[in-house]
């Protein structure tokens, strides 16, 4: 008989809720129309993506308006800077001015090449700030590298690797004080993916100009996300064709994944509280027992300001992709920043930014939780770890030594 | 990560693992940068026909499921090698032995051949040295 496989990988990726994948069925073959046409398969289409986008405003607190349907947070993370840089340039009185971003150093890849690629070809200088030994962004950092041309500030709310929570709202706030006595506003963009599945996501309370979000990470379809851009807000569009999305993202609708993210945001809505309290609770005794039951292990990143379902770990005299597949044999699905499990043979820039040294990232595991894990599988997990640890650290004896 | 059975069956059931007790030589390759670090132990006799063959291997790896396959692999193919035999054994070998690698992990984690060369070639330089002393 297989094994059961157990599933700690959330971060990742989540399975689409079945109450979602109900919602979004109809949407393929039966209620298929395009939302642009006129008739009236495009209006049931139309409808169900306005519908779509009225929950997604009441869960973010804004209006139906502020809202525009990408495929993904990455999407939504490079409309949000490119968008903003671009028209930047579209406005006679900047002429000759670059304009400075300010994002910091653990961002998805995402947003950190969206401003690699912004620097290369001159558009924009960038300001990487980096957080402190917790994982958190500090505001003195991001109020020194305000000047003049300062055009963005993107911080995300969750980090996906280490689940460090930014101090968002507080930085909204920093910002509208800042910008009271400002010619140029200094516009304010989070990247919420990680964040929206236990967190307040109130724009307003949050006082963000702009927010990604992504659908696969709240039992959601993949491929759909959304920005939220504050009325008023400067952008142009990165990608032409169409007048979808108020002329600010062409391209025909997915009508059954936007119906998704709708639905899978109610639900969120609905069963945020309840989930949240329960997994923080599993997730604090998966990191006791940890801590407590295998030698020479650590928790990395802020143990306090973290995102009820994250883990993360390090152990020394361990690497961290013989401990994945160590796991994987076992059916235990989790994630690593090693160097040797990513393809770029680099280890996780999250971790080195903690000022953790390569040997200590390289040793890192990270486990999230869902809404359907249990203490069982916890418990099972933290058993199959104790084992694999110690037969990986009589296999690497005290190699490590010779270099210290 | 998608490995071969054999690279599987070397990772959860490493061959000759561990330190060996009067080892002739001793080599560490690798760094804690990259994340994959071998140290290979060789134990040196002879064969019937008096030339030095390697006798027995150990090895300890603080790395990724292929650097700890290749040392289990390397340490069974050198095993009962002339030196100069074994000094022949490539990476490529040992690679093709565990019917293949994932391509990313071609170079970092593919080292246990320059280990046990290293091995052997500090075992010879050891010799030399004595042989002039004496
Ligand atoms: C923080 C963060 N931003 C962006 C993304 C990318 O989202 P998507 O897969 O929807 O493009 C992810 C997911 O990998 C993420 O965790
Ligand atoms: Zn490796």
């Amino acid at each position: 008989m297989p094994k059961k496989r157990i599933y700690l990988d959330y971060a990742a990726t989540t399975p689409v809720d079945k109450r979602v994948m109900k919602a979004m069925t109809p949407y393929f073959s039966e209620k298929f129309g395009n939302p642009s046409s006129v008739h009236i398969f495009g209006q049931e289409a139309s409808k169900a993506v306005e519908k779509a986008r009225e929950k997604i405003a009441v869960f973010f607190n804004c209006s139906p308006t502020e809202i525009i349907f990408t495929s993904g947070a990455t999407e939504s993370n490079n409309l949000a800077i490119k968008g903003a840089v671009k028209k930047f340039y579209t406005e006679p009185k900047n002429k000759g001015i670059k304009p400075r971003l300010i994002t910091d150093s653990i961002e998805h890849s995402c947003v950190l090449n969206t401003c690699r690629s912004l620097e290369k070809e001159g558009l924009a200088e960038v300001v990487y700030i980096a957080p402190n030994k917790e994982g958190i962004i500090q505001i003195k950092d991001i109020a020194a590298a305000i000047n003049e041309n300062t055009l963005l500030v993107s911080i995300m709310y969750v980090n996906n690797e280490i689940g460090t929570i930014q101090p968002i709202a507080t930085i909204g706030k920093f910002l509208e004080k800042e910008n009271a006595n400002r010619k140029r506003k200094i516009l304010f963009h989070t990247d919420a993916t990680q964040a929206v599945n236990y967190l307040d996501c109130d724009v307003e309370k949050l006082g963000v100009d702009l927010l990604s979000l992504s659908g696969h990470k709240i039992y959601g379809p993949k491929g759909v996300g959304a920005l939220y851009v504050k009325k008023g807000t400067l952008l142009t569009r990165i990608q032409d064709g169409g007048e979808q999305e108020r002329k600010m993202r062409a391209g025909t609708h997915n009508v059954p994944a936007i119906v998704g993210l709708g639905k899978a945001l109610e639900l969120v809505m609905k069963e945020k509280s309840k989930i949240a309290i329960k997994t923080e609770k599993l997730r604090d005794y998966l990191i006791a027992r940890v801590l407590k039951e295998i030698p020479q292990s650590y928790l990395n990143g802020s143990a306090k300001k973290r995102i009820p379902n994250n883990a993360n770990f390090r152990f020394d005299n361990v690497e961290g992709e013989g401990l994945l597949l160590s796991l994987d044999l076992e059916g235990i699905a989790v994630s690593t920043g090693s160097a040797c499990a990513s393809r770029s043979l680099e280890p996780s820039h999250v971790l080195l930014a903690l000022g953790l040294k390569h040997e200590q990232a390289h040793g890192s595991l990270r486990l999230t939780l869902g809404k359907t894990t249990t203490r069982k599988e916890i418990d099972l997990v933290v058993n199959k770890l104790k084992v694999i640890i110690e037969r990986l650290r009589k296999i690497s004896g005290d190699v490590l030594k010779s270099f210290q | 990560m998608q490995y071969s059975k054999e690279v599987l069956d070397h990772f959860t059931h490493p061959r000759n693992q561990g330190k060996i007790k009067n080892a002739s030589s001793v080599a560490i390759v690798g760094n804690p940068r990259c994340g994959d670090i071998i140290r290979v132990y060789i134990k040196v006799g002879k064969n019937k026909k008096g030339e030095e063959i390697i006798q027995k291997t150990g090895f300890e790896t603080l790395g990724c499921g292929a650097a700890i396959a290749t040392s289990s692999m390397m340490t069974e193919m050198a095993k009962g090698k002339t030196l100069e035999e074994a000094l022949k054994i490539t990476n490529q070998n040992v690679v093709k032995k565990l019917g293949g690698l994932p391509s990313s992990k071609l170079h970092c984690s593919n080292l246990a051949a320059d280990a046990l060369r290293k091995a052997i070639k500090k075992y010879k330089d050891e010799k030399e040295k004595n042989k002039k002393v004496n």
